[in-house]
């Protein structure tokens, strides 16, 4: 039986996640197809077809597809479902919006978020903030699946040949329109992407000392992250958030600055190789999952390191 | 939040309106945020006994909303569905003491998995037929988020996931930002909708006592699967469940220039 990935991209580009939900699907096995579904996106199909493992890449190009609606998506993949036993996307808010819509209408219970695959139908999630790992078995004939990126290594963008197939849309649902998209701009590597992330809370006091986290950031050539706390007081915007209901991330090196350490936002940071902690609570549960723990007053330690940084 | 009705309605505004609309909020009794969960000693399943439990964070978010769009008087009704033990009643109570009008609870001991609850929920609806659902974008027990969506599928009705503002246009339509990925992202949406709350919705108020005393009086339904014809069959396993590996404890460094060091020279990660 096939494995149908939804890709997940911007039209132009396809995006890293995807190579994550591939790399879960060549461990359940079978033919690998993979959906490009968008409006203009045959760069994207193109990529696709370059990673290594895949069958055929299926392209729906409409502008009912420009903005990745869930009411839409859903209803293509649902026509296209007789000829796959399993459904996988990356665990995005692409990838959660959509796909318990397909699991719905394809009458079947979803697993979200898995990190590990036992066999084509047994898998290990986390629940609970991540304290709780579940091995869970599909027992539906069709298994839709969403793919906790930091569980699986990215699939190769490269080696694969196959081809690409242009589907018709399905019909337009109507029920929702795409208005506006405010996206964060930064020059800075992605989040879910980088390898050094540096994260700021609550104790960073304004937006403006997140300056002190970017001069670092800066340093490392990392992404910048946040606690729930920080983009509540609206520090910084709501898609640095991580943790249990923000992003999950594992960079090799995760820096919580000013971080007490709440299990939510352990829950999305907590599998990073390295953690370094600076906060001037020794006390503060972040010093319990930090590799490296420095306790001091983060406006005098993070510029500090900046300086130390350049010698 | 702005509830930019046909009159263009805020808080204080005095207006007239035939934008009046029945909600449905869907709340989940799991287990309280603060507490941490640990599995079972046989790994059977979460061990519950003794724990806190609460009102899941994100409803209490989509509660807050309904009653705000109460509160500007747009509202025919609110009604609060919990699906789950009896004592879920304790969290359609709260829900109605917060201002939900009255409670419906689906009473089953069985494990609610997503796709039963959306599907109890359909059936909710079909029977109450509401103007808009509200529920949280995921439940903090499970962290399934899917719930919404599936409601969405089965009735064939729009979605606005992780919601972080919403605008009644009238009867019809529903403005809605939400928070997504690489941002927000802003989408009208077709009523009768499903719409499920992110962190930043609105900050939900506190209960004050007299209002606990009154909920007790609302009304509140029980009906089982059973009798709503809804099969609330699992459908998917639970094997096993286990604690994550623990990190080895770490070690405090004396300085920023030891920190350095260590970075460098010991874990190599810069
Ligand atoms: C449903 C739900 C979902 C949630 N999801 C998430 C999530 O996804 N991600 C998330 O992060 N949180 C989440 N939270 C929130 C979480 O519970 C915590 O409230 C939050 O993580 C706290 O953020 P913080 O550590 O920045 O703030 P605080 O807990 O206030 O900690 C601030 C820290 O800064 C330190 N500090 C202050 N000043 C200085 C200084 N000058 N120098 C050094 N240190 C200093 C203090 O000692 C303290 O430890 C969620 C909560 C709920 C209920
Ligand atoms: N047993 C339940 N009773 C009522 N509402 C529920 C139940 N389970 C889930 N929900 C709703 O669905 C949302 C998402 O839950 P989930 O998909 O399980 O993460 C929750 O925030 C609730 O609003």
């Amino acid at each position: 039986m096939a494995v149908l990935v939804l890709a997940e991209h911007n039209n132009s580009a396809l995006g890293g996640a995807t190579l994550n939900a591939v790399s879960a699907a060549l461990e359940i096995g079978g033919d690998i197809d993979i959906l490009v579904a968008g409006l203009d996106c045959s760069e994207v199909a193109k990529s696709a077809s370059e990673i290594k493992g895949i069958r055929k890449v299926i392209c729906a190009d409409s502008s009912c597809y420009a903005h990745s609606l869930a009411e839409d998506l859903a209803s293509l993949i649902v026509n296209m479902a007789g000829d796959y036993e399993h459904f996988l996307a990356a665990a995005t808010t692409t990838g959660k919006n959509v796909m318990p819509r397909v699991a719905a209408l394809l009458d079947a219970g979803q697993i979200s978020d898995i990190i590990s695959v036992l066999s084509s139908d047994t898998f290990t999630r986390p629940i609970y903030a991540g304290n709780i790992i579940a091995t869970v078995q599909a027992t539906d004939d069709k298994k839709v699946i969403t793919v906790r990126t930091t569980g699986f290594d990215a699939a190769s963008e490269t080696g694969g040949t196959a081809v690409i197939e242009m589907i018709e849309a399905a019909s337009e649902s109507g029920l929702a329109t795409f208005i506006s998209e405010e996206l964060t701009k930064s020059d800075r590597p992605e989040l879910a992407a980088a390898n050094i992330i540096v994260s700021g809370g609550r104790g960073m006091g304004s937006g403006e000392n997140f300056s002190i986290i970017e001069a670092l950031a800066d340093k490392l050539g990392a992404a910048v992250g946040a606690s729930r706390a920080a983009v509540d007081a609206g520090y910084v915007p709501n898609d640095y958030q991580v943790g249990q209901t923000g992003k999950v991330v594992a960079p090799d090196l995760y820096v919580a600055i000013g971080i007490s350490g709440a299990i939510q936002h352990l829950a999305g940071m907590k599998d990073s190789k390295v953690i370094v902690a600076i906060n001037k609570d020794e006390e503060a549960p972040i010093f319990g999952v930090a590799d490296y723990g420095l306790v001091g007053d983060l406006f005098k330690e993070v510029p500090a390191m900046v300086e130390a940084l350049d010698d | 939040m702005s509830y930019n009705l046909l009159t263009g309605l805020k808080h204080g505004f005095s207006f007239n309106l035939e934008t009046y609309m029945k909600i449905l909020v869907a709340v989940k009794r799991a287990i309280d945020y603060n507490v941490k969960a640990r599995p079972k000693s046989d790994g059977s399943g979460v061990e519950l006994a003794n724990v806190k439990m609460s009102m899941n964070p994100f409803d209490e978010i989509a509660v807050e909303e309904a009653i705000r769009i109460q509160e500007a008087e747009a509202t025919t009704e609110t009604v609060a569905v919990s699906i789950g033990v009896k004592q879920c009643q304790e969290t359609l109570r709260t829900a109605m003491a917060m201002g939900i009008d009255r409670g419906i609870l689906v009473e089953t001991e069985e494990e609610t998995q997503p796709l039963a609850v959306a599907q109890a929920l359909k059936a909710i609806v079909d029977k109450e037929e509401p103007d808009l659902v509200l529920l949280g974008k995921q439940a903090i027990d499970d962290d399934s988020n899917q719930v919404g969506q599936m409601l969405s599928a089965l009735l064939g009705w729009s979605q606005g996931t992780f919601a972080c503002g919403v605008e009644l246009k009238g009867n019809s339509l529903v403005t809605v930002r939400r928070e997504v990925d690489g941002g927000i992202q802003t989408l009208d949406l077709k009523m009768p909708a499903i719409i499920t709350s992110d962190l930043r919705l609105n900050e939900p108020r506190y209960v004050k006592l007299p209002n606990i005393m009154k909920a007790k009086k609302k009304q509140l339904d029980t009906f089982t699967p059973d009798e709503l014809g809804v099969d609330i069959t699992s459908r998917i396993k639970v094997l096993k469940v286990s604690e994550p590996p623990v990190r080895d404890s770490g070690v405090k460094v004396e300085d920023v220039n030891q920190l350095i060091d260590k970075l460098r020279n010991e874990a190599k990660v810069i």
